[in-house]
């Protein structure tokens, strides 16, 4: 009669001879072998999105075998990407993130079946999309998200979340929601407030940053399948590349946790967005011409404005570095993090009509909102930032 | 005692990456790095005093809320204070 352990043994897919040869380097490793690389074969793993952090997860999880990989993303891929997303190459810009990647995985590995879900993955969907697979990797950009697969995760009967996120040059991995680990939840009860902590696109991030954390989730990932090491199970590694310093600090399950506590009381999927207080986008919001009591203008209004003479101080409120990229003459530049600092400086304009942009509108409305509080009596957001300036108004500029 | 001040922090620190400070136990040692940058000060701490819940705190490599004495536990000038965010590398919240 055959043993439990025989038994899977034997529920496990075969190797064809092509397969063998490809993976020759794993099966003579003691810890993979032929069984390990059966193990990896038979896995199923969703790697949500295809980004930064994506690329190099999705990339080694097929170099490695994994025999289902599927694949969440609904973005395009944009020239600004290719500095660290490197599974999309130059001929993709335009192209949907998801046909690019899965092109380019199917080449290093036809042997791996690629399951896309050309999706955001929100609640009404992430419990049946989860439930296909064993292990969730997570490289997405946003908290709405990393909250909503960490509950998925939990609440899918502890599928293993490979854990992994980016700041500038700074890098968090672990694996959370395992049976007996903590959650994301457990680390972060509550998301920081909305625009406290920078996307990359506000704050930057070394483009190789996300390369040496993905291939962590996608090593942690390996490992939790192939049962070898020691996975990040309720340990948090922090990775500062400037420094080239890895430090792992202790994790623990939380008693308490809402999710994966001893008494939960999140046992669905909830509002990601209201949890992370964003207001629902009203549908006039898109072309809104007052945004929270400040004018929004168009490039094109701020340029009759010029034509016309009108009198009026023009604000540029991004960082120095950035100005010397581009700057619209006859702006002053204030950064942001000085505006508050610079307020008795700026009061001689308190009466005048000021005008504020940064690189895409969203800078300048905190500004603006700051000298509106602070006073001013006539201060409008140019929609769109320099980079629409750049566009519409002067191509001699460049846009980034 | 040094406190590590996390990247998305040291814009209120003068960009210094880690801090020195006084003080007899955890708590103490906050109050001294708040009240050396005192724009820290909200990012850190709720109106009521209690640090936020997407910011953890490390004493060495254990994590303060977990120790016997919380913030009230004692350190000493060879110990470290770990500040760690969190962080989602990506879009901003609420913008694209």
């Amino acid at each position: 009669m055959a043993t439990a352990t025989e038994e899977i043994k034997a529920t496990l897919p075969d190797l064809n001879n092509d397969e063998i040869a490809r993976y020759s380097r794993h099966l003579i490793l003691p810890e993979v072998g032929l069984e390990g690389q059966k193990k990896l074969k038979a896995a199923k793993v969703l790697c949500v999105g295809t980004g930064g952090l994506g690329s190099p997860l999705a990339f080694y999880l097929a170099a490695a075998g994994i025999g289902t990989l599927g694949l969440v993303d609904f973005d395009v891929v944009d020239k600004s990407n290719l500095q660290r997303q490197i599974i999309h190459s130059t001929a993709d810009v335009g192209r949907p993130k998801i046909d690019s990647a899965a092109e380019k995985l199917s080449a290093l590995n036809p042997h791996m079946k690629i399951v896309k879900h050309e999706t955001m993955l929100t609640s009404a969907n992430a419990m049946e999309i989860i439930k296909d697979y064993d292990i969730v990797a997570d490289g997405t950009d946003n908290f709405q998200t990393r909250y909503l697969v960490n509950d998925a995760c939990v609440l899918s009967g502890n599928k293993p979340n490979a854990y992994g996120s980016i700041f500038r040059f700074e890098g968090q991995a672990s694996v959370f929601a395992t049976k007996d680990g903590p959650c994301y939840r457990c680390l972060y009860p509550e998301p920081p407030p909305p625009g406290l902590v920078p996307s990359c696109a506000e704050g930057g991030v070394l483009g190789i940053l996300p390369g040496l954390v993905g291939v962590i989730q996608a090593t942690e990932t390996i490992k939790l399948i192939l049962g070898v090491g020691e996975p990040l199970i309720g340990k948090l590694l922090l990775v500062d590349a400037l420094n080239m310093s890895f430090r792992t600090l202790k994790l623990r399950k939380n008693p308490d946790c809402p999710v994966c506590g001893t008494h939960p009381t999140v046992t669905k999927l909830i509002d990601y967005d209201q949890f992370c207080g964003i207001a629902p986008a009203k549908p006039e919001e898109a072309t809104a011409t007052v945004k929270d009591g400040i004018p929004q203008i168009s490039v094109s209004e701020l340029k009759r404005k010029r034509d016309a003479g009108e009198k009026f101080f023009l604000l540029d409120v991004r960082e120095p570095y950035e100005y010397e990229i581009s700057k619209i003459k006859g702006s002053t530049l204030v950064p942001l993090g000085d505006v508050a600092s610079k307020l008795g400086e700026l009061a001689k304009h308190k009466d005048e009509e000021v005008v504020i942009h940064c690189r895409s509108g969203a800078r300048s409305q905190t500004a603006a909102l700051q000298l509106k509080e602070a006073g001013f009596k006539h201060v409008s957001n140019v929609a769109g930032g320099i980079n629409a300036w750049a566009t519409e108004i002067d191509p001699s500029l460049p846009t980034y | 005692m040094e406190i590590q001040i996390p990247t998305p922090l040291r814009t209120y620190t003068g960009k210094q990456a880690s801090v020195q400070v006084e003080g007899a136990t955890v708590s103490d040692a906050l109050a001294s790095l708040t009240a050396a940058y005192p724009d820290l000060k909200k990012h850190l701490f709720t109106d009521e005093g209690k640090i936020r819940s997407f910011v953890n705190l490390y004493l060495n490599d254990d994590d303060v809320r977990y120790l016997p004495a919380k913030e009230a536990t004692a350190v000493s000038a060879k110990d470290s204070l770990t500040i760690i965010p969190s962080i989602a590398g990506g879009r901003t919240l609420g913008t694209n």
